[in-house]
Parts: C-alpha cells; sequence; structure tokens
C-alpha cells in the first residue's frame, strides 16, 4: 500500500465510507498532499466504492480542491470589487517579484502558489490576502512582502 | 426629518442564551413558531423568504429524521456580517439552530461554514463543545456538526449546498420539492442563515413585538449591514430596515457617492438622482446586507467587468442561460466599449439577460442580471465610451 493509499484509507476509517464523506476525505487530502494527485482521486474512489470520474467531477467543481500540483503555502490574493478598488493589483505586482512566479504559477521549489480568488468576505477591509486558512487583511504592498518574508525563512 | 438611520443591538448583545432557551422549551412547538411568524422575521441572506413559515412547513412534514442546517457560505461580494456573527456571538447561532431543531422536530444540526472562513474552526468547534455539554444539561437532544466548504459561491444556493454537504458538485436542484419536504438526504430540512437564527433567538427572548415595532410592513425589525467601498465607515452595523438610501448615504457616504450597490454582485446598483426615493427593505431593494459604496472616482464599467467575471467564474454551468449568458454580457460589454460592436448592442444584451432571469434554474442566472441592467440603465455612457 502506498502512503497516499494508506492515507486514504485512515480518514475513510475517520470520515465513513459514505458520499457524504467524500467532501471531508478530499480536503483532508488536499491539506496534506497540496492537490489531488490521480493517484489519490483512484484510491478515494476505491474506498468510497465510487468511481475516479464521480471523485474528479466533485474535486473539479470547488476552486480550493485543486487537481493539480500547488506549493506548500498557497497564497490567495481576493480580486473581487472592493479589494481590486482598494489596490490588490498593487500586492499582486509586489509578490510577483518577490516569489520570481506570475500570478497562478508555483514557485520551483513548490513552497509557494500565488493565486487570486474571488470575495473572500474582507471588504471591510481590503485588499485582503490568505495565506492557507491564515487571514490578513488591509495588506499593502509592503506588508505582503514583510508577511512573505517570514514564511520564506520557514521551512 | 423623520426615518434617519437608527442603530439598533440586538444581534451582537451578550445574552445568556441557556436561559432562553430553557424557558422556551417549556413551550410547545406551535407556540414558539407562532412568535416567529407573528414577528415577521424574513430570512436575512438575501431572498427574504418569511422564517416562521419556513419552520412552520418543515414540523408538518412526518419524517423519523429531520435537521437543521445553519448557511455560513456567505459568499456575496460586499458581505461580511456573518463572519463577524460567528466570531462575537457563536452560541447565539448555535442556540437560534436549536431554537429551530425544538420547534420543527429535528435533532441534527449542521453548519456549512465557507472554506474561506476555516480559520474560524477552532473558536467554532470549542464553542460547540461547551454548546453540546448545555444540551445535555437542559436534556434536549440535539447536536450539531461542522461541514466547510471548499470555495464555491453557488454553494450559498441552498440546494447547492445541500448538494456539496452530500458529497457532490453544489449543482442546484430543481425546486420544488423545497428543502422543507425533501432537503439533505432527502429529509426534511430548514436551512436558515446565520443572523436569521440569531435573530429568532431574540424574538424567543423579547417576544414577536419589540422586534415587530421596528421597520416597516415589509420589513420588520432590523438587519446587520456590511458596509464597504468608499466610505470612512467601513464597518458592521446593526440598523433598522426602511430606511431611505439618502439616510444611509448621508451617514456612510465620503461625501461624493455617485453610486451604491445595494445586495451585493447580484444586487442592484442605485445611481445619485434615485438615491431619495429608493428604500433599503423588501418593498425597495432588499440586501443580504451588503452595502458597496462608489465615488466619482471609480468607473462603473469597470465595477461592471468585476461584477461579470465574478459570475462567469461562479455560475455552476449546469444551465445553459446561465452559463453562456454571463460569459456573452462580459464579451460584449468588452465588444462595445472597444467599438467592436455599436452601442446599440446594449439593448441586444438587456434582451439576453431578461432570457437569463426567465430561463436560469437557480437565483445566480436569475440575478447575475441585475446590476447589468442597473449599471447599464444608470450608466450607459460610462459603459460606451
Amino acid at each position: 500500500m502506498t502512503n497516499i493509499e494508506e492515507f486514504v484509507k485512515n480518514q475513510a476509517e475517520l470520515h465513513g465510507t459514505k458520499r457524504e464523506s467524500l467532501m471531508p476525505i478530499l480536503q483532508a487530502v488536499v491539506r496534506s498532499e497540496r492537490f489531488l494527485s490521480e493517484e489519490a482521486m483512484e484510491a478515494i474512489a476505491k474506498e468510497l466504492d465510487i468511481s475516479t470520474a464521480d471523485v474528479y467531477g466533485t474535486a473539479s467543481f470547488y476552486t480550493f480542491l485543486d487537481t493539480k500540483p500547488r506549493g506548500k503555502y498557497i497564497i490567495r490574493i481576493c480580486k473581487t470589487i472592493t479589494c481590486h478598488m482598494k489596490g490588490k493589483d498593487a500586492v499582486i505586482g509586489a509578490l510577483e517579484d518577490l516569489l520570481k512566479i506570475k500570478l497562478g504559477e508555483t514557485t520551483s521549489d513548490k513552497k509557494f502558489s500565488l493565486l487570486q480568488a474571488n470575495c473572500l468576505g474582507w471588504c471591510h477591509k481590503g485588499p485582503v490576502m490568505l495565506i492557507d486558512d491564515e487571514v490578513y487583511p488591509q495588506v499593502t504592498p509592503e506588508s505582503a512582502v514583510e508577511i512573505l518574508q517570514e514564511y520564506l525563512k520557514k521551512k | 426629518m423623520e426615518n434617519k438611520i437608527k442603530k439598533v443591538d440586538l444581534i451582537f448583545e451578550k445574552i445568556d442564551y441557556l436561559d432562553i432557551l430553557d424557558k422556551t422549551f417549556q413551550r410547545n412547538q406551535d407556540e414558539i413558531i407562532l412568535d416567529v411568524i407573528d414577528s415577521g422575521l424574513r430570512g436575512r441572506g438575501g431572498a427574504g423568504f418569511p422564517t416562521g413559515l419556513k419552520w412552520k412547513f418543515a414540523k408538518n412534514e412526518e419524517a423519523e429524521q429531520k435537521y437543521v442546517i445553519c448557511n455560513a457560505d456567505e459568499g456575496e461580494p460586499g458581505t461580511f456580517k456573518d463572519r463577524e456573527i460567528l466570531t462575537q456571538v457563536p452560541e447565539k447561532v448555535l442556540a437560534g439552530m436549536a431554537l429551530c431543531g425544538k420547534a420543527t422536530g429535528a435533532n441534527e444540526g449542521y453548519i456549512y461554514l465557507r472554506g474561506e472562513y476555516n480559520f474560524l474552526l477552532p473558536s467554532l468547534n470549542a464553542a460547540i463543545d461547551k454548546f453540546h455539554a448545555h444540551m445535555k444539561e437542559l436534556n434536549f437532544d440535539f447536536t450539531i456538526r461542522i461541514n466547510s466548504g471548499s470555495g464555491a459561491y453557488v454553494c450559498g444556493e441552498e440546494t447547492a449546498l445541500m448538494e456539496s454537504m452530500e458529497g457532490k458538485r453544489g449543482e442546484p436542484r430543481n425546486k420544488p420539492p423545497f428543502p422543507t419536504t425533501s432537503g439533505l438526504l432527502g429529509k426534511p430540512t430548514s436551512i436558515n442563515n446565520v443572523e436569521t437564527l440569531v435573530f429568532a433567538l431574540m424574538i424567543a427572548k423579547e417576544g414577536p413585538t419589540k422586534f415587530k415595532e421596528m421597520g416597516t410592513f415589509d420589513s420588520r425589525g432590523s438587519k446587520v449591514f456590511s458596509v464597504s467601498g468608499d466610505t470612512p465607515k467601513a464597518g458592521i452595523y446593526e440598523l433598522e430596515l426602511g430606511m431611505s438610501l439618502e439616510d444611509f448615504v448621508n451617514e456612510f457616504g465620503d461625501g461624493d457617492t455617485k453610486a451604491v450597490q445595494i445586495g451585493g454582485a447580484s444586487g442592484f446598483c442605485v445611481a445619485r438622482k434615485h438615491f431619495k426615493e429608493t428604500v433599503i427593505g423588501f418593498e425597495g431593494i432588499p440586501t443580504g446586507g451588503s452595502m458597496m459604496l462608489f465615488n466619482s472616482t471609480r468607473s462603473m464599467y469597470n465595477i461592471l467587468t468585476d461584477y461579470l467575471e465574478f459570475f462567469e467564474e461562479e455560475s455552476c454551468g449546469q444551465c445553459t442561460p446561465c452559463r453562456v449568458g454571463c460569459q456573452q454580457l462580459l464579451r460584449g460589454i468588452d465588444a462595445v466599449k472597444k467599438g467592436i460592436r455599436p452601442p446599440s448592442y446594449l439593448d441586444e444584451l438587456q434582451k439576453l439577460s431578461e432570457t437569463m432571469k426567465i430561463a436560469s434554474k437557480c437565483g445566480l442566472g436569475q440575478s447575475a442580471p441585475n446590476p447589468f441592467n442597473s449599471i447599464i440603465n444608470n450608466f450607459r455612457e460610462e459603459i460606451i465610451y
């Protein structure tokens, strides 16, 4: 049994093997592996006794359930209206320069992915940045770079 | 001048919920529901269905298993009040769910929390543990669990939310049957917005009269507003319903307000010339709380483009009018702006938007035309030139 198969099996024991267990299992795999590989989706399909196409069909519906590899830290900048008005483009520009990647890309060391997201629910404190589950409201290009410097120091 | 902004403090007021539940649980289901009906409370997520009626429909269903769902998939651009409520007074939300459970005969509750709010999970789970201990004290069999979303706006639509909870793509179902008849896993389900549940609890505490006395005939009570955009006072405010937009702008504007988007991306854009006669409420323009102010430095073309990009990405793709309609509206205004299409093309697009309203399966495709038409009607020249 491969690592991912074992991980999925453990998750199935935790969340159950009914269809309604699918979302928590998909979310757990993404949290651990940063994305859903073909191997992971096949393992989930086997545990839940549904088709791999069903697993992929569900996963691909949701923005946060990535089916392509992402970095260890996923940076999401809100792009919707008020965050746009308050300068999210400058924040993205500063992070592109710092990380030497374009929006939508992952650094070559697989540490960071830089993405945009639709409304994150902090419209009174835009622009807002999410790094995994951590929220950073009212960022400026300078403060966003400072925050990222701290992450760069982490392993 | 009458009808000035009136601030209210019901939602965030700290209360002893255990005492309220203890007293309310002595009453029978019909009495509890009747109070909610009598108060005039309507759903605070945006659609505004009468809450008491919803509970009554669920109560009247004969079933072994019923559910209560708290819709915390707050995704409407410009809305952030549910996050604040879940941060400041989570125990009141849980108590509101228990109240709904008692009234409808459900013993399982679920909070569907949008993935963007995952940072709330530790504090919410701690509140739930405490709540479960309290329910034991009251000898009331009711448990609450959290389901996380994964970044899909359409899952705020109640039946899409249930599909998602069932482990499927978040594609809205046909209605009827309504969730109170056949909801989560086919069981009768009352699904309510976060804020609605807290108001229901406060109505149980205060009785329906105090709530009913506030607001207007169509829009009883108060409402939590999320204020953002060009305003020096961005933030959360609980206000009495039924105020004019002019009063609102006088309070929250920056002195240069050109337009206000009421009700989020799926709501309506109101231009300055209509501030006076526009009422914020179900008799005028309803809102789930989102109030975005724009001043004269803003391009309405850019704002409309933002909205349409949002809908194009968030459309679930299930029905053609919405999937293709959102794309065509976005492409259409781009083509007019660039001079590839004549200005009269906007009229064609408005016809398309009428089709979307009639033929789309759920609220997303039915309401995406709202910002489109209200911006075209008020700021046509900004879209063309």
